[in-house]
């Protein structure tokens, strides 16, 4: 099998061959993956801006090495650096020439944010009021700089200066499960024979005042601000929202046929990809747990996986009290009574919903685990829900020989992603 | 690995929604009619024109008021034209088809609350906590439907919602490369075989002070009494923009014919590239690899070209100098800016170009030139082609060549 360089369908197989990884608990993959095996939570107080009188006072924030960059973009491009950075460098893809292959990010969507507001408000050059103001003070063209940080495709374009990938870098969203669909469209390019190689990159630092707000105001965010760490609960009875965290994780993908060429060592194998959109609602899935299902069975599918293949499934978990039991539902439909042994546990209890970059730190961990024969834990599970009996690796690590992985990501605005990881030989 | 013939990509379905009105009628009568009076409104965001999108019953593509409700106009504007192409696909309400259609947008995000953000700005202009001020304003000001309609991937969602098409979503983002990375990315996987049939395309609302702030804040935006975009260097460029909504039914051949559906075009080629844009010269080159990577062959006559230049600089006179270079090697370009009549559309723009090439070579006719600026020739001849350019306005470069079909 180890040689094996198309999978059953006789598409090319699709390795990953380097992997990068920033977490609130750390830089890099082995600060981060020690500090989840230690049973450690990346969440805590926010300090970055005033948090009196809000309802969650509580994140995973990273933590740049040389203070908070100023603004969510500027944190964005810099994890997401550092983890194609750590991914090219595993890969020995760091040629002078450029990345010889394509980019695939997903990245939050851009937006202006109140302190950049301010400062075209209080412009000297600014006069009228509300958004004539601004747009007068922009017009003296003062504001340049602002503008390469701010538009959507800023994030790539940074790194595409820095990594110069070939042809035209590609920026996704499908909100929660962007960094799932990163990977896939580079997986899919692959099959294609468009190109051997192509780097996956989901990278989200959302914590901002703003966007604390509003999904505060939309009842997503967990209210258990005491302790901060205890916070995210997946799968517990107590389970109040979901803790916004930052985070960014990268693969590089590449033919199996290109790896073993060049002598690079395949970590793991993206056997397959599923997703189906919801047509309920613009935040809640269909009652009947449809398109979830949909996205699973069609990664199942495009993996010609049987449902006892899944040695481990890496849940969405948001913690949130309705997505917990929609994605048990979903997991029991599709998985059958194979659930009741098959471990489910949820990263997300360590490392807080990295939004836009989670499912593709979430494919980094999960490759991870099946490369040291160990299961991550959902923490803080000190109080099952009686309506989901799963075996959610409570509290700490398990040794367990995996192979075959089920990793979910489900967005808002009913966008649903699922992958089938497993390893390479 | 054996290698397979790539399907045939047809263009099965075209939704239009612009300042030139709805539909595909209106829209081949807009071009048709160069000396018509021009669809722009200089004195609503003065100093910046803008095409502002034709009245519009949104009921008669959105019928419920809940789901009216929940979007803002760029939302609206993009579910209204999806519901066209749809319909004009003969998918609209075949829950089985629906099911198996993917989608594929190009989106910037939906609208702030203007009036609230003005308020804001006021209050804190003579205070240093910015925050806390937001603080106490925001959370009481800001409503939830507002955040959900300013999300990128929730224009997807509500075509998901009003129009059913749920067997995948994706939403590309960058400005104008997102419409090249989602024709792009649609043109690929039904030549390969892992999609059937996909609707892609995206919107705009250029009726927007937080929209125009984005661009200008790289001065990006034209901000004199209107003029062709060939017409704009002098003063430094600039685009402007127009409300619109364009997408496209796509489709493979085999299974068009399957289900009797005839074509507008069929889709040849789609290429796009990233030109660093850190020297002159650098846009034009790149046009031009892309031109020989298409599958055009040799010179037959002139070559109908719909340009997506929005008058931004140097993008838009390098793609000028690009023509040169087609005019020197044969091609001969005869090249229509649509953006002039319906303004610069950003992520829908490539999809409208892509869209109107695939109606002018229907039937098999090209449009008038429209132009004072002399860059625009005659075309006579009968259309067999058409090539469609994007050159974003900051980065992003690419080409779609559409042919008859059949």
């Amino acid at each position: 099998m180890s040689n094996r360089l198309t999978d059953e369908q006789g598409r090319r197989l699709v390795a990953v061959t380097g992997m990068g990884l920033v977490t609130s608990l750390g830089w890099g993959k082995a600060q981060s993956w020690a500090a989840l095996m230690a049973g450690r939570s990346g969440i805590s107080r926010i300090t970055r801006f005033p948090i009196d009188g809000l309802r969650t006072t509580i994140a995973g924030t990273v933590t740049h090495p040389e203070g908070y960059p100023g603004s969510a973009p500027a944190l964005t491009m810099a994890m997401a650096k550092a983890v194609a950075d750590e991914a090219l460098l595993e890969a020995g893809l760091t040629e002078q020439r450029g990345f010889p292959g394509l980019l695939f990010l997903a990245t939050p969507p851009a937006e202006l944010e109140w302190p950049q507001r301010k400062a075209l408000y209080e412009h000297q050059g600014a006069s009228g009021s509300g958004y004539d103001r601004l747009l007068a003070a922009a017009r003296t063209g003062a504001f340049k700089q602002l503008f390469e940080s701010f538009q959507f495709a800023s994030v790539a374009e940074h790194l595409a200066k820095a990594l110069r990938p070939r042809g035209l870098p590609v920026s996704v969203s499908t909100a929660c499960a962007s960094g799932a669909t990163a990977i896939q469209l580079g997986v899919e390019a692959i099959r294609r024979g468009e190109t051997d190689t192509a780097l996956a990159v989901g990278t989200d630092s959302s914590v901002q005042l703003e966007a604390l707000i509003r999904f505060s105001l939309l009842s997503a965010l967990s209210t258990r601000n005491d302790p901060p760490q205890k916070a995210s609960r997946p799968f517990s009875k107590g389970r109040d929202g979901f803790v916004m965290a930052e985070g960014a994780g990268a693969v590089v993908l590449e033919s199996m046929e290109s790896a073993l060429a060049r002598g690079a060592r395949p970590l793991g194998i993206v056997r397959g990809c599923g997703e189906m959109a919801d047509d309920y609602h613009r935040t809640r899935s269909k009652p009947d747990g449809s398109a979830i299902i949909g996205a699973i069975r069609n990664a199942l599918l495009d993996a010609g996986a049987a449902p006892e293949e899944i040695d481990y499934v890496n849940a969405h978990g948001t913690s949130t009290p309705e997505n917990d039991k929609m994605e048990f539902l979903s997991l029991r439909a599709v998985l059958g009574d194979h659930l009741d042994v098959v471990p489910v546990s949820s990263t997300k209890s360590q490392i807080g919903h990295t939004l836009s970059a989670a499912g593709a730190i979430e494919a980094v961990l999960s490759l991870m685990m099946i490369a040291n024969g160990l299961i991550l834990p959902t923490i803080n599970y000190d109080e099952p829900d009686p309506e989901i009996p799963l075996d959610v690796v409570p509290n700490v690590p398990r040794r367990s020989p995996i192979r075959t992985v089920l990793s979910n990501s489900f967005g808002f605005g009913g966008q649903n992603a699922a992958l089938v990881l497993s390893a390479a030989d | 690995m054996t290698a397979t013939t790539p399907n045939d990509v047809w263009v099965t379905g075209v939704g239009l929604l612009s300042a030139a009105g709805e539909g595909v009628d209106a829209h081949l009568a807009a071009f048709d009619a160069p000396d018509a009076p021009r669809l722009y409104d200089e004195h609503a965001f003065a100093p910046y024109p803008i095409h502002p999108l034709a009245s519009v019953d949104m009921g008669r593509q959105i019928p419920k008021k809940s789901d009216l409700r929940q979007m803002e106009p760029w939302q609206r504007i993009g579910v209204y034209a999806a519901g066209l192409a749809l319909d004009d696909a003969g998918i609209k309400g075949d829950a089985a088809l629906l099911a198996r259609t993917h989608l594929v947008v190009a989106a910037g995000s939906g609208e702030r609350d203007t009036t609230v953000d003005a308020k804001l700005l006021d209050a804190i202009s003579s205070r240093d906590d910015t925050e806390v001020l937001a603080k106490e304003i925001l959370p009481t000001a800001l409503r939830p439907t507002l955040f959900l309609a300013q999300l990128s991937n929730l224009l997807a969602g509500n075509i998901s919602i009003v129009h059913n098409v749920t067997a995948s979503s994706r939403t590309f983002m960058g400005e104008e490369m997102a419409g090249l990375s989602a024709i792009e990315n649609a043109f690929r996987r039904i030549g390969a075989g892992q999609a059937d049939v996909i609707l892609v395309g995206g919107a705009l609302n250029a009726e927007r002070k937080d929209l125009l702030l984005g661009y200008e804040l790289g001065c990006n935006l034209w901000a004199h009494p209107y003029q062709s975009v060939w017409q704009r260097r002098a003063a430094g460029g600039g685009f402007v923009p127009g409300s619109a909504g364009a997408f496209l039914v796509l489709e493979s051949r085999t299974h068009a014919e399957a289900r009797g559906r005839s074509p507008y075009a069929r889709i040849a080629s789609v290429l796009s590239d990233h030109a660093l844009r850190s020297e002159p010269g650098q846009i034009r080159r790149t046009l031009g690899q892309l031109f020989r990577r298409t599958s055009i062959g040799s010179p037959s006559g002139p070559l109908a070209l719909l340009s997506g230049a929005s008058g931004a600089e140097p993008a838009t006179s390098e793609e000028l100098d690009f023509l040169d270079d087609l005019d020197a090697d044969q091609f001969t370009p005869a090249t229509r800016a649509y953006g002039n009549r319906l303004g610069h559309t950003v992520e829908a723009h490539f999809p409208l170009g892509v869209a109107l090439a695939a109606l002018a070579v229907k039937r098999a006719a090209f449009f008038p030139a429209s132009d004072a600026g002399r860059v625009e020739d005659e075309l006579d001849s009968s259309l067999e082609r058409a090539l469609v350019t994007s050159v974003g306005h900051w980065r992003g470069e690419g080409l779609a060549l559409i042919e008859r079909a059949g």
